[in-house]
């Protein structure tokens, strides 16, 4: 009999199996921070600012520059310099910054989670509200409800953000009185829980304290829900996309030939092949909030990555260009891996 | 018994230039036989088979003077209606398992699916029913099988996993549109024996849909030969060689044998058809 079963493709023993892809996956993961630390590495040097003068400043005389250059390590060979650049981003050490006086990576631990936090509340609203959009438009392509979650979605692309975040603080903060100001917490709440995880929301429950979960709950709702409305109409789109293109396909019919009520032809066999693209789409979605919005965070005051990058682009500060940057590319990996894993585990055919 | 009357069967599909018709005016009766559908890609059998199933797809409408299934009109039943029957009552094995089964679910759970559908049997029956339709299609391993995703099956395993699919639930019509037609030869006479077995043994009734006039002549009881959306021909498989109409004739000769002894085969002269049925070519 010709009719056996196609095999599967034959892999050298001892790289295969869970241990195997798992020392596999550190060893990518890895590399591709070293890569960027490389990339890191080289816009510092390149870049026309003098991190020398920075610290001993213009009026200097050549003797004390020499001696800050040597002193701060300037005229190693490049490897040793990276090398030693490699340790001190390991031991969480990114420089001071200029413009705060403050070591970069306690800025960076102060705004991260700030960004972080207003990203993960608006990605959570642009799934939980996309992806049913995006199925029901394609589950009811050419109808009413279709072009209205059309156009929500090209309002995603046409409406500038400050203008969305602008007229929302005017409607909801100021005649409403819906939600709180700009800012992450009102002022007097300011400092009052400690932080362990730097999210607000997360430390003031830890510690209990509801008056400021509520606050800060108040302040962090609206600038999310304007990010969540961006990721929800980019999802939406791209779910409407996906699933019809699978509702087009045989294996649909076959489900309908057997029997399957809309519902069931609609979320398993044709919602769940779409998972893997879908989890790429709002991986997407998730790191480009996370870059942190410079037009959300600026008019709502939010003391999160967005901003501090920007300010630190004005004022020439270097090392906190850098780590920044630094985390803004660690986002973006980590994002990249763990949709890689999960695509994994979601389709058979990629494992 | 009579298990299917279809009267005057029509599909249209509107076009810029006005309506298409792909079927037009199918009669036919089917009783606990099997009866081949022939004709060339395009004249229309995957229509018929789908608007018996009522699967149509959108802007496509299906009228027909009338279309009976069991007793039950089909013209117009409500899609709960419709979906208690599909699956449970009659069922359509599609042509190419690998598009025609979902990528992302295990192959046992696929077929599982009909008995959740139309069945309170539990998790646990529903399993031991499949490993035994499994068995029926001739799949020595049903517990390895059941596990596997369809991209780890062959096309020839796939198809049986498909024929599986519609029997299950023992319906009294199977349709088979093209079944083979995606399969290796070496595969296709096995797949065709295990469904010819198993439709004979249960009493169903089939329709085999087939652009191939010597399959369908082998497997069947009786044919209908379609043309550009019509029936041109109907007759006995044993009695092909007594065709009358130009287009079976024709499609008769350009049909190799194994006593071959012409060095061409004629072609089918088409003008000569269309005038014939005073249609479209
Ligand atoms: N969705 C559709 N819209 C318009 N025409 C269609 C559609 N589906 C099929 N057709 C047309 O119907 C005719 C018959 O198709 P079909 O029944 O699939 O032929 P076949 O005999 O090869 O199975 C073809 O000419 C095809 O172009
Ligand atoms: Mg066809």
């Amino acid at each position: 009999m010709t009719d056996t079963p196609t095999p599967f493709p034959a892999k050298a023993p001892g790289f295969s199996g869970p241990w195997w892809q798992a020392v596999w996956f550190a060893i990518t993961v890895a590399l591709t921070f070293l890569g960027l630390l490389a990339i890191t590495f080289v816009i510092g040097r390149v870049v026309p600012i003098d991190p020398v003068l920075a610290v001993v400043g213009d009026r200097a005389s050549q003797a004390t520059y020499d001696a800050a250059r040597a002193a701060m390590g300037l005229d190693d060979p490049m490897i040793v310099q990276f090398a030693r650049y490699v340790w001190g981003v390991m031991q969480f050490d990114l420089g001071v910054s200029v413009s705060t006086n403050r070591p970069v990576a306690q800025d960076l631990a102060r705004v991260f989670p700030a960004t972080l936090e207003m990203a993960t509340l608006g990605i959570l609203i642009g799934v939980v509200v996309g992806v049913p959009m995006g199925v029901l438009a394609a589950a009811r392509q050419g109808t009413w409800i279709d072009q209205v979650i059309r156009v929500i979605g090209l309002a995603g692309y046409a409406v500038p953000a400050f203008w969305l975040g602008l007229v929302g603080l005017v409607v909801f903060y100021a005649k409403l009185r819906w939600v709180g100001g700009p800012g992450r917490i009102d002022i007097f709440l300011d400092g009052m829980v400690a932080p362990v995880t730097g999210l607000l929301l997360i430390d003031s429950l830890l510690a209990g304290d509801m008056d400021s979960f509520r606050s800060a709950f108040g302040h962090i709702i609206l600038p999310s829900t304007i990010l969540g409305f961006y990721s929800l109409a980019y999802i939406a789109r791209m779910t409407r996309s996906f699933m019809l293109e699978q509702l087009g396909q045989e294996f649909i019919v076959t489900a309908r030939v057997k029997g399957a009520p809309a519902r069931v032809v609609i979320w398993r066999h044709a919602f769940r092949p779409i998972r893997v693209q879908l989890i790429t789409v709002i991986g997407l979605s998730y790191a480009g909030l996370l870059e942190g919005s410079v037009m959300i965070e600026t008019v709502f005051s939010w003391p999160g990555i967005g901003n501090y990058l920007t300010g630190a682009l004005l004022n020439a500060d270097m090392n906190a260009v850098l780590g920044a940057t630094l985390v803004v590319g660690a986002v973006f990996i980590v994002i990249n891996k763990v949709s890689d894993a999960m695509y994994r585990v979601l389709d058979p055919r990629a494992r | 018994m009579t298990l299917l009357h279809v009267e005057n069967l029509c599909v249209r599909f509107p076009s810029d230039q006005g309506e298409v018709e792909v079927v037009r005016g199918l009669t036919f009766t089917l009783g606990r036989e099997r009866l081949g559908i022939v004709g060339e890609s395009g004249s229309g059998k995957s229509m018929t088979g789908r608007a018996l199933m009522g699967l149509i797809p959108k802007p496509g409408r299906v009228t027909a003077d009338r279309m009976e299934f069991e007793g039950i009109d089909l013209r117009g039943l409500a899609e709960p209606a419709f979906r208690r029957l599909r699956g449970a009552r009659m069922s359509m094995a599609m042509q190419d398992p690998k598009f025609s089964l979902n990528p992302v679910i295990r192959i046992g759970d696929q077929i599982a699916e009909a008995l959740e559908f139309h069945s309170r049997l539990s998790a646990r029956d529903r399993r031991a029913r499949v490993l035994e339709v499994l068995q029926a299609v001739r799949i020595d391993d049903p517990e390895r099988v059941y596990q596997l995703y369809p991209h780890e099956v062959s096309g020839g395993m796939g198809q049986r996993v498909m024929i599986a699919m519609m029997v299950i639930l023992e319906p009294a019509l199977m349709i088979a549109d093209e079944p083979t037609s995606a399969l290796d030869v070496s595969v296709r006479a096995q797949v065709l024996e295990i469904m010819d077995d198993l439709v004979r043994r249960r009493g169903m009734g089939l329709i085999l849909i087939s652009h191939d006039l010597n399959m369908v002549a082998r497997w069947c009881d009786r044919i209908l030969v379609m043309f550009n959306g019509q029936v041109v021909e109907e007759c006995a498989a044993g009695q092909l060689h007594a065709a009358t109409h130009p287009y079976t004739q024709g499609l008769l000769a350009s049909m190799p044998r194994l006593d071959e002894d012409r060095a061409q085969l004629p072609v089918l002269d088409r003008a000569l058809i269309g005038a014939g049925l005073g249609g479209r070519t």
